[in-house]
């Protein structure tokens, strides 16, 4: 084999949410009451176009899940060496945006270097000046000065590649039909998809171009230690994604058993969970956080030997980070739980179900559970856009993710102090900003339309 | 009244015991005093002589729950348990572990944050009162439309873009105030504008968001539509009524966060250099400092409860229908 496959905690973690994700779909779609809900949704023309700015995010992070140990060689024997270094699928298909590093900062589009260095001639003489950059625009040879007309033609193709593709792929998802390419577009369709249409199609065309763009030149710049921030601002949205999701992930389990029970049995088990939780709530989240990482980090530290690699470690760190933030997280889901439990069981088919003998278990599954589920859902979206802001928050006290992690609060961390330089490095901290801005803006938009969808308080006001 | 309160109180106490006994758990139980001695003096210098000079050093040297070699009650009090985490409860933080005494930093450094911290709640109120009040007075137009779009999109940025964003334009580019630091008496002044206008704007999305919805909850109610009816113009309905009843929940939900307020940001105090509690915090993790960590964790529990009990109350003031009993 070429490569040999690694699974990370948050990996196997990833995988595991897919799969319910995919059984959620497949339950979804077998019952209407289920669906008409996501029908609303779909219709909105912002959660359309938050949608595909979504996917084309949470694409790239589950290409950068895939984790394996490429081989390097093979032994006298014929047996493959692996390197231990662990890539990603996305790495793979990044390839020179992760392995050509310049020597230190250089802007986005620069062929030169940021700053002034000594460079030797061939005649053996010194010179103080802007050293020629190795890899960013090295297909235009010495001679810059061609250099904007190429950005512009490059850009360009790039853009009709996507434009290509996207005309393509539509065109397969309507079945090489055109009248119904024709009724897709222009909203005619049974739901309104055209606005996700048009979406794809500015994604695409931006997509192609940074693509064509990205493979001559780095474009965002590259950092202190000449890597792309381009591809640091791309890796980092793995990290973003898994904490946004994951913890939510963690602390359901919790949230959902003790929110559940609290309400349905009362009396002292609603006391003690109660007491639980207001325990938990009354320590300012942030210094709980700080306080448990520290400690982990004394762990860490001390049990630096069993932890095989750094990326592990790095790993183990996230997820470590995830389950945290978890413990910090679950009240509010808890206690929104409880109180629907608590006006759940006085409702007549739960006091039916008991009259006709059935179970506390049954009636809590049955009966119980898939009426809360919608207060679920809408936690789990509204959370999204929160930690992952809090992760460039917690990055940047030094109680986040590890430093060897990529992830947006680590690339604002280091580009912070950069800005008192002059000329300003700014680039870093754009990429992130920009990176971001996006996700949490397409993620916020796409809660509160799901809110509207699903909760029935709001429903009845319309 | 006064017997709620006492009950209240008395129902904090066994919150502050389980805040306790979780702050004693993760300090002393999941690492030992021994792995905290370790990191403190680095991997070079790992004897177990000094390791123990470090215990002795910080007061780490005594056992953890019962000390069998105590005399009658000293068998309970000469204990890491009684020594670090039960004086908490009188608010005796101890020493730090570089040496100082961290009760009385703490009164020195909650000045400083409280002075960022009440400007910045008291403007920022006001603020996102007038806009969310305008979007509802303009309800269901363009520019309520895309009031609440920008709001939405300011949520979206995160919190250290604005303070970035402000030290960079306001102070390096425009060169306006000082980018950080901080002075005693009136010539605090100068430093505190920023982080007070930085702290007002990065809160304006979600705060204008949500009292936005706070009134148009109220402007659906039944009394509106009866001022209405017996012929209240639109903004005397908006300022008398509608504005008077949504308060309740905006000021309940200010005076939770009240206490906190001597904790002040994060966030805000590290990058602006104030010395206040929040860049003692961060100082603090930075340099791995349990004890301060372990003290803030409290004092913050015990603010928080203290703003949950002034939320309870100021609502029987605010709400006549309340009562407490």
């Amino acid at each position: 084999m070429a490569f040999q496959p690694v699974v990370l905690w948050t990996d196997a973690l990833i995988y595991l949410l897919l799969v319910l994700t995919a059984v959620t779909v497949w339950h979804t779609r077998r019952h209407e009451h289920l669906i008409t809900p996501w029908r609303r949704v779909a219709r909105s023309r912002t959660a359309q176009i938050a949608m595909v700015v979504l996917s084309v995010y949470v694409i790239i992070g589950l290409l950068d899940t895939v984790h394996f140990h490429p081989k390097t060689g093979e032994d006298e024997q014929g047996k493959p060496i692996y390197s231990t270094e662990v890539l990603s699928l996305f790495d793979q298909l990044a390839g020179p945006l992760r392995t050509e590093r310049e020597k230190t900062y250089s802007a986005p589009f620069a062929t030169h270097m940021f700053s002034k260095s000594n460079i030797e001639l061939p005649d053996g003489t010194t010179v103080r000046d802007f050293p020629r950059l190795k890899y960013g625009g090295a297909h235009l040879g010495d001679d810059v000065s061609g250099k904007g007309a190429d950005i512009v033609v490059r850009g360009m193709r790039g853009a009709f590649e996507g434009a290509l593709l996207w005309l393509l792929l539509l065109f397969a998802l309507c079945r090489f039909r055109p009248q119904r390419l024709r009724d897709l577009l222009t909203g005619r369709s049974e739901t309104p998809w055209h606005y996700a249409a048009w979406t794809l199609l500015i994604v695409l065309l931006l997509g192609g171009a940074v693509a064509e763009l990205a493979a001559k030149y780095h474009i965002l710049g590259t950092d202190k230690v000449g890597e792309d921030v381009f591809y640091q601002a791309l890796k980092s949205i793995r990290t973003g994604l898994v904490i946004g999701t994951l913890t939510t992930l963690v602390m359901l389990p919790a949230a959902l058993l003790l929110g559940i029970m609290a309400g349905y049995y009362r009396g002292w088990v609603d006391d003690v969970i109660q007491y639980l939780y207001t325990t938990l709530n009354s320590i300012p989240g942030v210094l709980l956080i700080a306080a448990a990482v520290l400690m982990m980090q004394i762990y860490m530290a001390n049990n630096a030997d069993s932890f095989n690699s750094v990326t592990e470690r790095a790993d183990l760190r996230l997820l470590f980070l995830c389950l945290i933030l978890g413990v910090t997280s679950w009240t509010g889901l808890c206690r929104l739980l409880r109180a629907e439990t608590l006006k759940l069981r006085e409702l007549e088919y739960v006091q039916a179900a008991r009259a006709f003998g059935v179970g506390n278990f049954i009636i809590l599954v049955r009966h119980v559970l898939p009426n809360v589920m919608h207060i679920v859902l809408i936690t789990i979206v509204l959370d999204f856009s929160g930690l992952v802001l809090a992760e460039a928050v917690l990055s940047y006290i030094n109680i986040g993710v590890d430093p060897a992690t990529n992830s947006w609060g680590n690339m604002i961390n280091s580009a912070r102090l950069e800005l008192a330089r002059e000329p300003v490095v700014w680039w870093s901290l754009l990429a992130a900003f920009a990176f971001m801005f996006t996700l949490v803006l397409a993620a916020n938009l796409f809660s509160d339309v799901v809110r509207d969808a699903f909760d029935p308080r709001l429903r009845q006001q319309r | 009244m006064s017997a709620y309160i006492i009950r209240r109180l008395l129902y904090a106490i066994p919150i502050l015991i389980g805040v306790n006994a979780l702050t004693f758990v993760l300090f002393f139980v999941v690492n030992s005093p021994d792995d905290m001695a370790r990191m403190h003096l680095g991997d070079k210098r790992v004897t177990d002589e000094a390791i123990l000079a470090w215990k002795q050093e910080y007061g780490y040297d005594k056992p953890l729950l019962y000390n069998r070699e105590g005399q009658g009650t000293e068998a309970f009090t000469e204990t890491i348990l009684f020594e670090k985490s039960i004086r908490l409860f009188v608010f005796d933080f101890g020493r730090s572990d570089s040496g100082r005494d961290i009760g009385f930093d703490i009164s020195q450094r909650m000045w400083p944050s409280l002075a960022i911290a009440v400007p910045t709640l008291l403007v920022g109120l006001a603020v996102n009162i007038t806009f969310a009040l305008l979007l509802a007075f303009f309800r269901a137009s363009y520019l309520d439309f895309w009031g609440v779009v920008i709001c939405v999109a300011m949520m979206s940025v995160s919190g250290l873009f604005y303070i970035i964003g402000g030290q960079f334009l306001v102070g390096k580019l425009l060169s306006l105030v000082p980018i950080s630091g901080y002075d005693t008496g009136m010539s605090a002044l100068k430093f505190m504008i920023l982080p007070v206008i930085v702290g007002v704007i990065g809160g304006i999305g979600s705060g204008t968001r949500w009292y936005r919805t706070l009134f148009l909850e109220e402007i659906n109610r039944d009394y509106v539509r009866s001022a209405r009816a017996k012929g209240l113009s639109e903004h005397l309905v908006l300022f008398r009524h509608v504005l008077r009843n949504a308060l309740i929940p905006i000021l309940t939900g200010v005076v939770v966060v009240l206490p906190l307020l001597f904790i002040g940001s994060l966030l805000v105090e590290s990058f602006f250099g104030i010395p206040g509690l929040g860049s003692y915090t961060i100082d603090a993790i930075n340099r791995q400092d349990f004890a301060i960590v372990r003290a803030m964790v409290f004092l913050g529990a015990v603010l928080y409860i203290i703003g949950l009990l002034l939320t309870d109350i100021s609502y029987t003031i605010a709400d006549p229908r309340v009562r407490l009993d």
